[in-house]
């Protein structure tokens, strides 16, 4: 089973990396562009067949280590 | 006082705070490696600043999870002075032994530079030669020190008098929310701060504004 995550910023938390990236693109020429939220994938490989024990894990990883729930949210994709 | 520095892979400013711990109050730290699992029997723990684990994932994520924080926490939660400068104020929050994140600076570049800080909080452990207000010289050198907690979380350390100390205003060097610069804990045991007390105690470099902080803890701790 292989697990993809994606951390985020939480709304209403400030992202000045993606503001910084809407700026370069603005500069660009790409005038449709909005507001811009950056943020990471982690990719995992499990050993793990069942897939609710997958999912059960991935979200245990990301509380305990991959996010900062302060700060972050996350998503899991298991594939 | 007997005090003990954690030196994590990348740390860089553990020798500077056992020197500054060593030349102020006289008493040399151990020095811990953050393999280990025990902490020494000591008053006081330091997490120093640097990039441990070469800020992989978030600044001091990794080093919240390894060996020795078990300990460190356990210690923490015991009442043994915990202070986190830089690097240590964010291994805190990941651990969190301290509330709140350390972001990304709101102007996206590394601050190195001195900063006015000033002293919101005299009574603790490691404050009680300030006086409230005293304005302070202090090193800042920071990619990620942009202080974020809810306005929930931040009401309460204002009204609980847990924020030990603020930028002065207009020099907050990384957007801070309410140019929060140093915490304490509910227990008023652990200080996390972004600036450098140990870089701030040699005419040498500057400003000897950090050495009333060991001054403090020597005094609470002896």
């Amino acid at each position: 089973m292989k697990a993809r995550v994606f951390v985020t910023l939480k709304s209403g938390v400030l992202d000045p990396q993606g503001k910084a990236i809407g700026h370069a693109l603005d500069n660009l020429g790409f005038r449709a562009v909005g507001e811009v939220r950056q943020g990471k994938i982690i990719d995992i490989e499990l050993a793990e067949p069942n897939r609710e024990k997958a999912a059960a894990a991935v979200k245990s990883m990301c509380e305990k280590l991959l996010a900062n729930t302060v700060i972050e949210k996350y998503e899991i994709e298991l594939k | 006082m007997k005090s003990a520095v954690i030196v994590f892979p990348a740390s860089n400013c553990d020798r500077d705070a056992h020197d500054a711990i060593l030349h102020v109050t006289g008493t040399k730290p151990h020095m811990v490696w953050h393999g280990d699992s025990e902490v020494p029997d000591v008053d006081l723990i330091v997490l120093p600043g640097g990039f441990s684990y070469g800020d992989y994932l978030r600044c001091g994520a990794m080093a919240a999870h390894s060996h020795i924080m078990g300990d460190v926490r356990r210690k923490a939660e015991q009442g043994v002075a915990v202070l986190g400068i830089c690097n240590g104020f964010q291994t805190l929050t990941e651990a969190h032994l301290l509330p709140g994140a350390l972001m990304r600076n709101a102007g996206l570049k590394f601050v190195c530079r001195e900063v006015e800080l000033v002293v919101d909080e005299s009574q603790s452990a490691f404050t009680r030669k300030y006086s409230r207000g005293e304005r302070l010289r202090f090193p800042v050198a920071h990619g990620e020190g942009n202080f974020f907690a809810s306005d929930d979380v931040l009401d309460r350390l204002e009204g609980e008098g847990r924020v030990a100390f603020r930028y002065g205003e207009g020099d907050n060097p990384n957007g801070s929310a309410r140019n929060i610069a140093g915490i304490l804990n509910e227990k008023r045991n652990v200080l996390g701060l972004m600036p450098h007390p140990e870089r701030a105690c040699d005419p040498l470099l500057g400003s000897v504004s950090g050495r009333a902080m060991f001054q403090s803890l020597l005094e609470s701790l002896s």
